[in-house]
């Protein structure tokens, strides 16, 4: 069982505020787990660490064997980081869109199609313009962008928060999917739901610490 | 890298292309202001002529400013400069890929404002390679600076009012170089043209080196 | 520089006391020998004295700009090594910058006074003064990037990078500048000779060079000492965030 997330008391600063302060928490492959805490509890900033964008100040970090404090750029083409923001071009058709997030990743520009079909947008929406389409299509797209990289490491800021009820199936199938084939998913939600569907594990954070911890799955 | 730089620079043209932002909104302002000038400088004839060259370049480099800008905007408005974070796309590729595509857009508003000059301004191209290897060497030079100084102000709440004071001081060579050369290659002063051409080429090489060397700072965060 | 700033309320130390009180002599001095002990040139009469200050300001001024370069690229080489690291380099960066702004300020200035009294106008197209209101705006920038709010490093990053290539770019626009200007000194005749310096007035200007570097440096000295108070009690603020988070979580578990 290998650990892809290992935070030992890790302390995290971002515009002059701990956002992190003194996190213990152990993440191992295949896991799904459910991130809760109240505003300002330290979610997003977990996530964005993880994601190598945020220096660690303090402590002990290491993700997919990386140590954060030495080197944070290298796992990043490894790790999916899905935030509130879409990272949409509005400009370009969903398509050509999702085929650039493909090869900037350095996936197969070809695998586009697939990944829009499994997000459940038709084959007529492709050369739509983003800025078209509602908010809960753009939400599918940039689901998409980031499943085309096939990332080791889901990390994912209120993904449920714009789709659908069948958007959110669908994404919960992409999940559990992404977890089986070998990825680890690490979702911030509010709802209290998904941690019954989905979820294998629930972390709750609150001032920058971990608060409650279902326990490894 | 090269291809990574094509792979960013082709997705900024083809943005432009939907958006039609350079076309549509850029040229037409940048032609205005050569008829600005006319007003400003109560229709003499002579007076225009002679500064035909400089205000040429005067309505190049603002109207690629904004363009600049528009660059920036782009990543900047839905989180995208992340996305190109968690990408495989290195920050030396960015840099290159942008400048191109800045480069590019350029090019095709100068293609308006060239005519424009030789019809509002009553020019005549006396020396065509001249006139547009100044062209290329003040545009590169120009795409490659602006995105540098542009990633610099970029992200920033100030950045629309910061980014022109940043770029003054860097603007100011190309300007000059440019307005000289092309006065020369308009017939209209007798200067050393292709070393003013090759000044522009050096400044455009010395702020590539430095771009690849530090925009990878400038992306980074924190 | 900031092991002696054990008392939280002033910069000084008993070496910059020491500093400082020469600097007041020497700028003394340097008013009696410029105004009083110093001729006055053949041609331009009482104007030249204004070159005494004029001519050290320009020094300082490229001198500063040099400093600041120089500290950004050690900043950033630091920073690589260390998230954290070289962070005096930064603040040495933003001291020199401003003392640097001031003086090209009084360049600025004097230069123009020397114009009005010499050429009868208070600007010239000329090579060194055109080029001096470029450096001059390139401070300015300089100085509002480093005023922009942001996490330090990323801010100390972003300012270290812009003085790096303003380093590059100011020699760019001498040289431009310049040779523009040669250009069209066939055209015009009176674009201000400088004096030639000779006997005391050589003497005097020297001195005054030093007298004001004296200056400039005790001004950096005490601006960077400012900068590390003011990011001490921000640290310390940090700290106290920090601790508070820390025991809001141990009362309520």
């Amino acid at each position: 069982m290998s650990t892809v997330v290992n935070f030992d008391k890790v302390v995290a600063v971002a515009g002059g505020f701990p956002v992190l302060a003194g996190l213990d928490l152990e993440i191992v492959k295949g896991e799904i787990v459910h991130l809760r805490g109240s505003n300002g509890a330290g979610k997003t900033s977990f996530m964005r660490v993880c994601a190598g964008l945020i220096p660690v100040s303090g402590g002990y970090a290491n993700v997919l064997g990386f140590d954060m404090r030495d080197d944070r750029r290298s796992p990043r083409r490894h790790i999916g980081l899905l935030g509130h923001d879409n990272h949409l071009y509005k400009d370009l058709w969903v398509r050509e869109h999702v085929e650039f997030r493909a090869a900037a990743i350095g996936a197969d520009a070809g695998d586009a199609g697939a990944a829009l079909r499994r997000l459940g947008l038709p084959d007529r929406l492709w050369s739509v313009p983003i800025e078209r389409l509602s908010a809960g299509q753009r939400r599918r797209v940039a689901i998409a962008s980031m499943l085309v990289g096939r990332p080791q490491l889901w990390l994912l800021d209120e993904p449920h928060a714009a789709l659908d009820h069948e958007g959110r199936e669908l994404l919960d199938e992409i999940l559990v999917e992404a977890a089986s084939s070998g990825a680890t998913v690490v979702f911030a939600s509010h709802e209290r739901d998904l941690s019954k569907s989905v979820a294998t594990r629930v972390v709750t954070l609150q001032g920058g610490r971990l608060l409650e911890d279902s326990g490894a799955a | 890298m090269l291809r990574e730089a094509l792979l960013v620079a082709r997705k900024d043209l083809r943005v432009e292309w939907r958006s039609k932002v350079t076309l549509g909104h850029v040229a037409p302002l940048a032609l205005l202001i050569l008829v600005v000038f006319a007003f400003a400088f109560d229709a003499n004839a002579r007076l225009l002529e002679l500064g035909a060259g400089g205000l040429y370049w005067v309505a190049v480099l603002f109207g690629g400013t904004l363009l600049i800008q528009r660059a920036f905007d782009v990543e900047t408005e839905d989180g995208n400069f992340d996305a190109f974070r968690m990408s495989a796309i290195g920050a030396p590729s960015l840099f290159l890929g942008k400048s191109l595509g800045i480069f590019l857009q350029v090019v095709v508003l100068e293609l308006v404002l060239v005519p424009g000059i030789a019809l509002l301004y009553n020019v005549r191209i006396e020396n065509w390679v001249l006139l547009l290897s100044a062209a290329v060497g003040g545009t590169l030079a120009f795409s490659v600076c602006g995105v540098l100084w542009g990633a610099m102000a970029a992200g920033l709440r100030v950045r629309a009012t910061l980014l022109p004071l940043l770029l003054v001081p860097v603007l100011a060579p190309i300007l000059l170089a440019g307005s000289r050369a092309f006065e020369t290659a308009l017939g209209v002063r007798a200067e050393a043209g292709w070393t003013w051409t090759s000044l522009m080429f050096v400044i455009a090489a010395v702020h590539t080196a430095i771009g690849l060397g530090t925009f990878g700072f400038l992306l980074e965060e924190g | 520089m900031t092991q002696a700033l054990g008392n939280r309320h002033m910069t000084a130390t008993p070496t910059t006391r020491v500093l400082g009180a020469v600097a007041l002599v020497a700028v003394l001095l340097m008013a009696l020998l410029g105004l009083v002990v110093s001729p006055a040139d053949a041609v331009q009469g009482q104007a030249v004295r204004m070159l005494y200050l004029h001519v050290p300001s320009i020094w300082i001024a490229y001198g500063a700009f040099v400093l600041t370069s120089l500290s950004s690229a050690l900043f950033l080489v630091r920073s690589r090594r260390r998230h954290d690291g070289g962070r005096h380099y930064d603040r040495l960066a933003g001291s020199a910058a401003e003392v640097g702004v001031i003086f090209t300020g009084i360049t600025l200035a004097t230069g123009m006074l020397w114009g009005r009294v010499t050429w009868g106008t208070y600007w010239q197209w000329d090579a060194r003064l055109t080029t001096t209101v470029l450096l001059f705006v390139t401070y300015l920038g300089y100085l509002a990037l480093r005023r922009l709010p942001a996490d330090p490093m990323t801010r100390g990053r972003r300012a270290a990078v812009m003085a790096l290539i303003s380093f590059v770019n100011v020699p760019i626009v001498h040289y431009s500048v310049d040779w523009w200007r040669t250009l069209h000194q066939k055209a015009s005749l009176s674009v201000g000779r400088r004096p030639e310096i000779t006997g005391e007035m050589y003497w005097t200007l020297l001195y005054s060079t030093l007298a004001v570097t004296i200056v400039a440096i005790w001004l950096i000295v005490h601006r960077y000492r400012v900068i590390r108070l003011e990011e001490m009690r921000d640290e310390e603020a940090l700290e106290a965030l920090i601790a508070s988070r820390l025991k809001e979580d141990d009362v309520q578990a």
